[in-house]
Formats: C-alpha cells, structure tokens, sequence
C-alpha cells in the first residue's frame, strides 16, 4: 500500500490532480487515456468502405425473404392466394401466418411492474386481420431479393375493410374497439399524486396552463433493419447475424419462441447503421425470418427497404399533453398537473412494452426542479397506425417540452426572466441526495452549474441585447433554455423487475495475449457511439498499456461476455466500470506473474507503458510481451504450484440507485419570419454533466448527433396519417430528416459530477441532446413570437403552424 | 426473364465485362456482382446519398444510376479512391474529427466531400453544408463532417491552392 502511494515520480501519462474517480483517496493519479479526445480505432475500416455490416456478408445458399403486408389500417383478411407467387422464378416458398405460427411461438408486450397494461398476442404474420398498414401478412423466399419482390407482387388478397381507430382521443373514447377481447383501447393507464395538488394550486399567485402536441416519428437508422437467420439442422443450432442493439436478449427471445436451447443460438452484430433504439425490439417480419431459416433449413435475409421501414420500424413520440404549473408570487414553483395521452399502435411492442415512453413522461415531468406537489395521468391507447415503442431519448423529449414551456409561460406571465427563473427553482446542488415528487431518486446533480456555463458560453446578456436591438429592426430572434434530467445506466428496475429478459448487468473479459497486447470482450455493443473505443481507453488505463496494444470485441452472443447491449445510455456507466474492474484484475494478475519471474515482491511492482516497472526506483524491469511469453511458452521457468491467470472477467450493474441520472440544459437561438413562418436556426448549445467525462471527442458528437435528432422532432420529422390510417410520407423524400444546411453549429461544454455508485464515475451521455433540444428550440420560437402574442404548441414546428400561430392563415 | 446487356465498365482503374440485368442498379451490381460492400444502400430511392459513388468523375446516385448505362464509362467507388490515395487526407480529416459514427453514410459523405473538394476549393461553412445536404447523416448531426471538410480546405489553401 504504502510502497503505491510513494512512487510518484514515475512517467504516467498526464494526470491533472483533481477529484477524479479513478484517484481513490491517497493513491496516486494516474488517470491515462481517461478524458482524453482519442480517434476511435474502428473508424478507419468505415472510412475505407471496410465494414462488415450484415447486408455485406456472403453465405452459401443464401435465400432472402420479401414481406406481403397490409395495405389496409384494419381489415379481415378473406382470402389469401399464394399459388402465383409460389410459381415466379426463382421462388423457394410462399407462407402465410398459419404455417408460421406452428414455427414461432406467438409473444405479448406486457411487463408486471407496468400494473394493468394489456396487449394482446402477437403472431410474425397476421392471422385472420391485420392491425396497420404494413403490418407483414405474407412472406416470399428467393433465390435473390429481386426475385422475393417480383413474387410477392402476385400474391393476391380479397380484404374486408373494418373501422379504423387513427385519432388517440376517438382510442380513449373507445366507440370503435380494435381488440374485442380487451373491451377497450387502453393499453396502460398510470397515475401518480403526491397529494395536496389541489390546494397547491388554490393558494398559487401564479397558475398556468397549456396543451401540447407531438407529431409521430420514427428513428430512420440509415442502415435499414437486417436480419440473416442461418439454423443448421445437423446439430439444432441457429447463427443470427442480425443489426441488434442487444445480441443476448434477442438470444432468449429465439430461445424461448422458437423452442432452442440457449447455448445452440448465437447472435452476431458486426457493424451496425445507427440504432438510436430502433434496433432493440422484436419485430414480426424479423422473427418470421427466422422461422423461415428453421422451415427451409438454409439461411434466409431479411432487408427492409426504406419504405418498408417507414410503416414497420417503431414509431414514437406522439403524445397530446396538457400541463398546468402553480407559483407563488416570489416565482417558486408550487406544482405541476400532467394530463399525458399518448397513441402507441395496434400492439405493445415486446418485450420492452409500449408503456415506457409515457411512463417516462410520468416519471421525468418537472424533474429538474424543486417543487413539492405533483400529479399526472396518462392514458397509452392502441390505435391503427404502426406500432410505436422507445426510441432515442425515450419519454424526454416530450416530458422536457412541457415541463421547459409550461416554465417559460410561468416566468412571462411572473415578468421574471426565464433564466432567472430556473435559477430560483432548480433544485439545489447541494441539495442531493434528492427525492423527486415522483418517487425518482437523483444521487448527484448539477443544474445550477450547468445553467451557469450554458449562459457564460453563450454570453446570454449580450443575446438578450441583441435580440431587443434587432426587433426594433423587424428582426424577430428568439432565445430558448431547457435544462434537463436523463435516464442513464439502469439497473433491474427498468425491465428485469418486470419479468422482461434484458440483462441489466454487463460484463467485460480482458486478456493478456502473448505479445503484450490487451483483448478485450464486453456485452455492450456498437452502433457508432464509440463504446469501443471508450472501452479501450478505460482498458488501457486500468492495465498500464498504450491504446495501441488493445483490441476490444463487442457483438457476439458466443465470445462476450452476458449483458445487456447498448441502450438507455448504458454502455460507458455499465459496460466501462465492467472494463475497469476487469483491467484492474488482470493487472494484478499480470504483476503476479512478473514478481514470480523476477522473484520479488508483488507491491514493489507496477505496469507502466507495457513495461513492469520498480515502483520504487522506476526503473524498466520487464516488456509486457516477456510476462506472455513466459507465462504461456515457458511456465515451467515459474514456481513450482504457480499458475497464471491472463484472462479475468468482472461485471457490474448499479444498484443502489435505479437509474444513474445525468443533467443538462440547452440553450437555442433562433430567427422567425413572420412573413414567411419559415424558422432559421442560427445556434445551439448544450452544457450537458454525464460525469466523468472519458472521451470529450466522443460525448460531443454525441451530444451534437442527438441535438439534431432533437431538432428533426421539433422542426421536421411527422410520420403523417390519413384518416383511413394510411401513412402518407413513408418515404425519406416527404419524410424530412435533418440535412446539414438547415443545421446550425453546436457549441457544447460538460459539467463532470461523476457518480460515486462506480469507481469510473461515468453516467450515460448518450441522450442528453435529443432529450432537451425539442423543448429549447420551442422556447426560443415561441420568445421570438412574443411581440406578437403569439405561441406555437404542436410539433413539429411546420411555417404553416408558424402562420396559424400569428393568425396568417 | 430478366434481360441482360454485356456491359464494360473501367471499376476503380480495372476493365471488367460482365452480363448485367438491366434492371440492375448500379449499387446493386457492385455490391452484389463485384463484392464492392462499401457503396451503402441507404434509401434505394435517390434520397439519402450513402450509394454516392463516382462516374465518369462525377458523383451520383448508386441506387438510382443503371448498371448498364454504365457501359464505356468509369466507375470509381469508395474502395478505389481509398487504394489509390485520393481520399486519405479526407478520410483522415474525418478520424480525427470523429466525423462519422456508424460509418454507414461515410462512404458517400467521402465520396461527396472529395468532390467539393474539387469543385469547390474556396467553400466556407455555409457552402460546404449546403454541398453535403445531399449525404444524410443521422448520427453526427453533420458539424464535425463540416468541420473535417473545412479543416482539409484550409489546408489545401495554406498549400497554395495546389491539389
């Protein structure tokens, strides 16, 4: 211990000392490559074109599976003709629901801590009705894709057309009811009362009231959702390549649905085109896929097309919110009433349910501040649209919106500047523990330092000066704030508790090899984030190592260890204090052998650059690549009853908090036409605390990736319904996504209050931007609409919603 | 069923010949027939720009250009620009500004910026973002690709604008 402490003049990489996790009292600092903007490793192979994303695979035999689906919202199935199809060249089989079902057994989206919430049974195919449009009916298999496509157009199908359900508040009303056997349209009902609401508002100064919208959109992952199911018959056993953001638990879902044992499924995710959440549910078309593999006994692909994806990839985000918010006169806020409806398609999706995204709106409203009184509602209903289920940032962005606007009508109707008026109803950061109104506990926040920087980065005094010169100019700019709380790193509490098979504990395995190098082996996977390359950054700083001498290896049910994957921002706070501990084992285990080898003490050794070093002289003992070569070539140079142990596992999952919450708040300048409605988004910024901060590189582009997919909801992205619930942009050219010109630069900064729950002290940093950057930029429109008395409420902010809004149209 | 046209095409430097569906798309062939996996299908209707490769020196849609019009033409896709050197002080740009996440736009981002690049030497940021508006990127919110394309510009220039 003391022989640790002493060395200190060692060359560690630079280490500035200050309370870091990774420096437990009275150890020195040694904090390597953490916090430090490293390139990721396993970006070269995409620049190049080199990755391996499924659809890039070659297999022999390959088959690939076209999907017949629904062209109606709601309709009996009468008659389903596949003698043509089954006949086109190159066709392999034809099936409909009924075949498959004896293959794949049927699921249902419910979830026990989710009390009350119903859906019925889900089949790959539908039977008998299909719910939406898009729904899959048929499935065609080929010898190629052109073919299945070719073949699936003479399937011929005689419908029924029955009513259809597209409004959530004709779902509440319940007149037409889409599952007989359900009696109603409700899917969850949640509701949540501190008590005292009532006489909140009775003896507020100050109470106000507004209803919102949000449009419906989908995640559009630019590489479409893939699925190359391959059962080998010879041994009952199944390889799933497959563009998953949890290989393990989509291991247990084909185990249980398709009747094989575990340890005979593997499931691979090599490269995958974005997940955002998409990527993390059990899709019919995906499942049947699989079924089909087992029927045919050769492999079969599956690629959605991108107008396929537009009607079958989850949809989300489309709530109606109605929001009150009591003060005093002095601006504290007293309470807040949450009336939240939202529409979540014909099924709850499994097995993560359709609950979560307004379960979170309940849990998460008012979240940043410090009032006592809180009630809400929440009704989810099935509708006949496509399915909708946790996308990026899920419940966030909604519950931010309202909170952050109905605080902003607050501060003007008080006359208190919005700024200000956080300032005096944040909770304090001296404040926590905290236990929110919900039920929630925070360990650690950092509002108010946040607010702080945001307003120094963005020099907000100066802003407001402009703003007030401009207007007198006709320019009409607008300045938003939105602070924010994120869901990160989750324990059981969000799904395991509620019997779903999501593992909330990850694991990491690390390996000496003999030349020195480090593999590392963890469960939580990549979809661009970087959880690699944080993993070997925390893998090379735990052991000793240089980055280059690490390979990490993440996306196979059969080599990584069990966990979760990546969602709910999980990867570094789960995934990276598994690596920690994992490389702190194998160091001590490396430096066993190297006090063997050199016949001295353990302590008085350390592993510094890939070299054992004397801790107490420093000077060079041993290369890394000596310690394999002995260890594995030559252990019959070591004692006698010695073994080494080069390859270690550790795991993690939180547990004294349910979710590991992080902090931000966002700011947004913005300019209105208020000719034209047209909004021209001139800034952003984000001040964003996911603790300690392992890769700035990395949380910055996230940040800024998510702020955008922020701004798409706000500003762009509806997933549009007739009222014969057909969806009328599925497709990426009247489905607006974010393109570069209409994106503003994004300036952001971190705040880093690790959490004490794990040594590395990180919390998630993944959905912090898509969380808060709806609500700034409402708050910023509606601040440039204010001369004109004028507000807009329902997303996305469209010119035309911009007209309505200031009475143009 | 499917008519098929010989079709000659000069691949990244290489002559190749082949029997072609003409209903075949120009990504299609190259991922399927030449194993060329970097050009991505994105959208498959012309939007998204992650096909974006080059003929005859010119980008285009992958998924919206036929095979075999392609016949007598030169086709140059993310692997041959990366092979031949083209590509490596962009391709670097972008590693070091983390300017991709999942990679699977990043071929046609490449594609794209290298061709800005080329029509566009003197491009500042507003320019650059409007070149690249057809190249969807969903994960990076674009800012660190306009940053890394801006960063290689600057650089050129400092070199006197040579190429």
């Amino acid at each position: 211990m003391s022989q640790d402490i002493v060395n200190s003049t060692t060359t560690t990489p630079v280490a500035p000392v200050v309370d870091r996790p990774l420096q437990a009292p009275g150890t020195r600092p040694q904090t390597g490559y953490i916090g430090k903007s490293e390139p990721r490793a396993n970006a070269k192979r995409l620049l190049q074109g080199r990755g391996s994303y499924t659809d890039d695979l070659r297999f022999p035999r390959l088959a690939q599976v076209a999907y017949f689906r629904s062209p109606h919202a709601h309709a009996k199935i009468k008659k389903l003709d596949l003698s043509k199809a089954r006949v086109a060249p190159g066709v392999i089989a034809v099936v409909d629901g009924y075949a498959v079902r004896d293959i794949c057994s049927p699921w249902m989206g419910v979830l026990s801590h989710l009390k009350g919430i119903r859906s019925p049974l889900q089949f790959p195919l539908a039977i008998e009705r299909a719910r939406w449009q898009g729904e899959p009916v048929a499935a065609v298999v080929a010898e190629t894709r052109a073919q299945a496509e070719d073949a699936r157009d003479l399937v011929e199908a005689e419908w029924e057309e029955l009513p259809v359900v597209v409004d959530m508040r004709d779902a509440l009303a319940g007149q037409t009811v889409i599952h007989e056997e359900l009696g109603d349209n409700i899917c969850f009902h949640r509701e949540l009362d501190t008590g005292e609401v009532d006489a909140a508002f009775a003896k507020a100064d100050c109470v106000v009231e507004e209803s919102y919208s949000f449009g419906r959109h989908t995640g559009v992952c630019l590489e479409p959702r893939i699925i190359l199911a391959d059962y080998n018959a010879g041994e009952h056993s199944l390889t799933v390549h497959h563009n998953t953001q949890s290989p393990h638990m989509m291991q247990q879902l084909f185990a249980k649905h398709f009747d094989i044992p575990e340890a005979n499924i593997q499931v691979i995710a090599k490269d995958v085109g974005g997940g955002f959440g998409i990527k993390v549910h059990t899709y019919p078309d995906e499942m049947c896929t699989v079924a089909l593999s087992i029927m045919l006994r050769r492999p079969v692909k599956f690629v959605a097309d991108r107008m396929e994806s537009m009607v079958s990839d989850i949809h989300a985000r489309e709530h109606r919110v109605k929001i009150r918010l009591a003060a005093d006169k002095a601006g504290n806020i007293l309470a807040f009433d949450l009336d939240d409806l939202t529409a979540i398609g014909p099924y709850s999706v499994y097995p993560r349910t359709s609950g979560i995204e307004g379960n979170q709106v309940v849990n998460l409203t008012g979240g940043p501040y410090k009032h006592k009184q809180y009630r809400a509602k929440l009704d989810a209903v099935f509708t006949n649209k496509n399915v909708t289920c946790q996308y990026r940032a899920v419940g966030h962005p909604i519950a931010a919106a309202v909170t952050e606007g109905i605080v902003d009508a607050a501060a003007i109707k008080l006359g208190i500047d919005p700024a200000e008026f956080r300032r005096r109803n944040l909770i304090r950061d001296d404040a926590y523990p905290y236990t929110f109104p919900s039920g929630i506990r925070f360990e650690k926040l950092s509002h108010h330092k946040c607010l702080d920087k945001l307003l120094e980065i963005m020099d907000y005094p100066a802003l407001r000066a402009e703003q007030a010169a401009l207007r007198k100019k006709g320019i009409h700019r607008g300045i938003g704030l939105a602070s924010i709380i994120e869901v990160t790193s989750p324990s059981a509490a969000f799904y395991g508790v509620g019997g779903a098979p999501i593992s909330a504990q990850d694991g990491a395995t690390l390996r000496l090899d003999v030349s020195g190098m480090v593999t590392v082996l963890c469960g939580v996977t990549e979809q661009g984030q970087g959880t690699d390359a944080i993993f070997g950054q925390i893998a090379a700083t735990a052991v000793g190592v240089s980055l280059d001498k690490v390979r990490v290896l993440t996306g196979d049910t059969r080599v990584t260890p069990y966990g979760g994957g990546t969602w709910a921002s999980r990867g570094a706070g789960i995934g990276g204090e598994a690596v920690l501990q994992s490389g702190k084992a194998l160091k001590s285990n490396i430096l066993d052998v190297a006090a063997a080898m050199l016949n001295v003490k353990k302590v008085t050794l350390d592993i510094i650059d890939n070299t054992i070093i004397d801790t107490t002289t420093g000077e060079k003992k041993l290369p890394l690549a000596e310690v394999g070569r002995v260890a594995y070539f030559r252990p019959d140079t070591l004692p006698m009853n010695f073994q080494s142990e080069l390859t270690v596992t550790r795991h993690f999952v939180p547990r004294e908090y349910a979710f590991t919450f992080a902090n931000g708040v966002q700011g947004s300048l913005v300019e209105v036409d208020p000719d034209t409605g047209f909004i021209k988004m001139l800034k952003h910024w984000c001040v964003g605390d996911c603790g300690t901060v392992i890769n700035p590189l990395l949380v910055d582009e996230q940040t800024r990736g998510g702020i955008v997919q922020g701004i798409g909801g706000a500003m762009f992205e509806e997933c549009m319904y007739d009222e014969r619930g057909q969806m009328l942009n599925a497709n990426l050219a009247d489905y607006l996504v974010p393109m570069s010109f209409e994106m503003p630069d994004i300036v952001t900064a971190h705040i880093e209050t690790p959490t004490k729950t794990s040594e590395l002290g990180a919390k998630g940093a993944g959905e912090n931007g898509t969380a808060g950057a709806p609500a700034a930029i409402m708050n910023a429109i509606n601040d440039a609409l204010l001369p004109f008395n004028a507000k807009v409420r329902d997303m996305p902010f469209t010119p035309e919603r911009v007209l309505k809004a200031l009475g143009k149209v | 069923m499917d008519y098929e046209i010989e079709t000659t095409m000069t691949l990244n430097g290489t002559q190749v010949t082949r029997r072609i569906a003409a209903r075949t798309h120009l990504v299609d062939f190259l991922r399927e027939e030449m194993g060329l996996t970097g050009s991505h299908a994105g959208c498959e209707h012309g939007v998204c720009g992650a096909c974006t490769l080059r003929v005859n020196g010119d980008i285009v849609r992958g998924c919206l250009t036929l095979a075999v019009a392609c016949n007598g033409k030169t086709i140059d896709t993310i692997e041959g620009v990366s092979d031949s050197g083209e590509a490596a002080e962009m391709q670097h740009a972008f590693h070091e500004r983390n300017a991709l996440q999942c990679g699977f736009c990043t071929p046609g981002m490449i594609m794209c910026a290298i061709d800005l690049v080329k029509n566009k030497p003197a491009a500042k940021r507003e320019e650059i973002r409007e070149y690249i508006s057809g190249n969807y990127c969903r994960c990076t919110g674009y800012h660190a690709i306009v940053d890394a394309i801006e960063a290689v510009l600057i650089s050129k220039q400092r070199l006197g604008g040579k190429s």
